[in-house]
């Protein structure tokens, strides 16, 4: 599947993840100079596309994965884009947020900093939320975010040349953002800090011990079954209900 | 290794969980979604501030027109119509113009072979075979291809497509299946195996198996040029003037035909085997953009027109090939053409066709593309008729061999309601991982087919109308 995209030596990863019909094909063609088919209309990419780009002398694979509201999984398309986060481990994660709704939008982007701390902010469709009369203070959200935030309209080509430039940057390591993370209220938080020093055994390092602990407080199984086959454990010793009834009579 | 494996310690992780999952009266699932809409709503407030808007007043006055109880559907029929009318009226100067200077070229092979001293075998299979097949599939597919597609594309990129889901979702509703079955089966337009992939944007597995197992009823670019040849020929030029337009009309009409039989499947499904109810639905309404034209010609000349010509092309070839010989092969004084056709003649008689178009559709299984060119080229090995380029040609060709407007009319039906091409097929048993649904959805249609078939013709001869 795509978790063993072919990476090579010395290449870096990127990821393009984003709400469905903000653009993410457009960008990806605009990067790679790919011709992969575009629609406007929403689930359009069902499939993950790859393609590769050079910018300084080094080779970029650039993976658009299926556009999704969410990464709570409720969706395949949700599962394929979390999987691909939280598993393959690409190098950037660039989200792609549509300029006319950036509230929604912003409700994937806050899920993605949760998993990893190397994202970049395309703020994409800035014509269109210019047309509508939208103003966006870019600086000041790059600052909310604590991630690079890239204002783009990339089907006029805008904005493209300064987002290969962060893209290298964060890849590269010169450049290194701290995701503003999600304050849950007290409840949330409460049952987090209980388990996360037992998650912390689990957590391989690779992925966030918070992002686990709080698929597990969803009881989000299809991300438990991701991650088992992850730390690849035998499916037929991964029975969910057995546990439920003889961990809690205890 | 560990003293514990990694499967204890998560299902240990995981009971913990429970626990103190169940130690709340809330659901924390509930709680998250809240909070991190919390979060992104904070946010917002502070880099975003709204000038008067005019822009989105006006996507609205559109939307509200565009999918108005009243205007809804009268529009989506016109720009149907619309569209296969400019397909239509479009393509037919250039087909005539192709087909005049591919088959004026077939006379220079011929004349070349002659002169190389090709043994008539050679000929045969070259230019009699592959040649005129390629020269048919050519002339016939790729001018209405080269109209329909850029014509969809840019529907598809000024952001309609997803108002015509809205538009026919409560149809789709009360047959118990998904709003956007409608999207794929707007891309079934295109290809049916690019339209049962496009199925995976449904997310009840009931309802995809559904538009999957139906997506077959919209005709594809593959049978398009073979149901405007033969409205061209038998319906809209026995009318002369508007001819273009009632083409135009008709095609609509089995577009309509193959809806509506869509939405009956559906139906008959969910009551069946595919029991359930209707799942909600949220469909996003994006702005409309103004497409833009260059990439729109470039993409679907490049994405969509070539790649569908060549694979008819690539499967055209051999197919040309195993036709001519097939015809040039004597079993005692009968070729082996028409020995099949004789077999299959009594069966395909009793559905108002012959034993040639039934076989011109069996062996048109790897693509439907192939099937008009099959046909004219079994009538034309076993008739005495040599030269044709024109549709007034085709259809003396046609006549001689016993068509009648209603023969006319089965055909498209057929073409309509029969078994997918084999890509099709392969995609569905790879989209849904099952012989089973990829047998039924070979099953169902056929079935159809030969249903409605055979109740027109029995009809038809019963009234005596024919």
């Amino acid at each position: 599947m795509i978790l063993s995209a072919e990476k090579k030596n010395n290449q870096f990863t990127v990821a393009l993840a984003g709400n469905p019909n903000v653009g993410k094909s457009t960008i990806f063609n605009a990067l790679t100079g790919l011709h992969q088919h575009t629609g406007n209309w929403p689930g359009k990419t069902v499939d993950n596309a790859q393609g590769i780009y050079e910018h300084q002398k080094k080779s970029f694979l650039i993976v658009d994965l299926p556009g999704t509201y969410s990464l709570l999984a409720h969706t395949v398309e949700e599962q394929i884009a979390r999987d691909y986060l939280c598993f393959a481990n690409p190098d950037v994660t660039v989200v792609v947020l549509d300029a006319t709704c950036l509230e929604r939008n912003l409700n994937l982007a806050l899920q993605v900093f949760e998993i990893t701390s190397k994202v970049i902010v395309c703020l994409n469709l800035m014509d269109e939320a210019t047309k509508k009369d939208l103003v966006i203070d870019v600086p000041s959200l790059e600052r909310e975010l604590g991630v690079p935030v890239v204002a783009t309209a990339a089907r006029q080509g805008m904005g493209l040349l300064e987002l290969r430039k962060k893209i290298f940057q964060v890849a590269s390591g010169s450049l290194q953002p701290s995701p503003r993370q999600i304050k849950y209220s007290s409840d949330v938080e409460n049952a987090l800090k209980e388990l996360l020093p037992l998650v912390e055994n689990i957590a391989n390092n690779t992925l966030s011990p918070r992002w686990i602990a709080l698929r597990l407080l969803d009881g989000d199984q299809s991300f438990l079954r991701s991650l088992s086959n992850y730390l690849d454990i035998d499916q037929a010793s991964f029975q969910f209900q057995d546990w439920e009834e003889s961990k809690c009579a205890q | 290794m560990c003293a514990m494996s990694p499967s204890r310690i998560l299902s240990e992780v995981y009971g913990q969980a429970e626990c103190v999952r169940n130690s709340n009266l809330k659901s924390f699932s509930d709680q998250i979604v809240a909070d991190i809409y919390g979060n992104a709503e904070q946010i917002t407030k502070h880099v975003l501030s709204k000038k008067e808007s005019q822009r989105i007043s006006f996507d609205l006055t559109i939307d509200n027109l565009v999918t108005s109880k009243w205007f809804g559907y009268p529009l989506m029929i016109l720009l149907l119509v619309g569209v296969f009318w400019l397909t239509i009226e479009g393509a037919n100067f250039p087909s005539e113009l192709l087909a005049t200077v591919l088959f004026a070229f077939q006379d220079q092979l011929t004349l070349w072979f002659q002169w190389a001293g090709a043994p008539n075998w050679v000929h045969g299979v070259l230019v009699l075979g592959v040649y005129r097949t390629l020269a048919w599939v050519v002339a016939v597919m790729l001018p209405p291809m080269a109209i329909f597609f850029p014509l969809f594309t840019l529907l598809e990129d000024s952001g309609y497509l997803p108002r015509i889901a809205f538009n026919l979702d409560h149809i789709f509703k009360r047959a118990k299946a998904c709003g956007k079955q409608s999207l794929t089966m707007c891309m079934g337009f295109g290809c049916n195996a690019a339209g049962v992939t496009s199925c995976r944007i449904i997310d009840s597995p009931r309802e995809r198996l559904i538009a999957i197992l139906t997506n077959n009823f919209v005709p594809c670019n593959g049978r398009f040029p073979t149901l405007i040849a033969i409205t061209s020929i038998f319906i809209g030029g026995a009318i002369a003037s508007y001819s273009g337009l009632i083409n135009a009309l008709v095609i609509s009409a089995i577009i309509l035909l193959g809806v509506a039989v869509t939405l009956s499947v559906s139906w008959l499904l969910s009551v069946t085997i595919l029991k359930g109810e209707p799942s909600s639905l949220v469909l996003e309404l994006p702005s409309y953009r103004r497409p833009k034209f260059g990439a729109v010609i470039y993409r679907s000349m490049l994405d969509r027109t070539l790649f569908v010509l060549r694979r008819s092309i690539m499967i055209a070839a051999p197919a040309g090939a195993v036709i001519w010989i097939l015809a040039n092969v004597y079993i005692g004084d009968q070729n082996i053409l028409s020995s099949v056709a004789h077999v299959l003649n009594p069966f395909g008689q009793l559905i108002g066709l012959d034993g040639f178009i039934l076989m011109a559709f069996i062996l048109g299984l790897p693509a439907n593309e192939i099937v008009l060119p099959i046909l004219i080229m079994s009538y034309l090995s076993t008739g005495s008729l040599q030269d044709y380029s024109s549709l007034e040609e085709l259809r003396n060709v046609l006549v001689s061999n016993g068509w009648t407007w209603l023969t006319a009319i089965n055909v498209m039906l057929f073409s309509l309601l029969h078994w997918p091409c084999a890509t099709t097929l392969l995609t569905t048993y790879k989209e849904t991982g099952s012989k089973k649904w990829a047998f039924l959805s070979f099953l169902i249609p056929t079935l159809i087919g030969f249903t409605a078939c055979f109740i027109l013709t029995q009809v038809v001869r019963f009234l005596g109308l024919v």
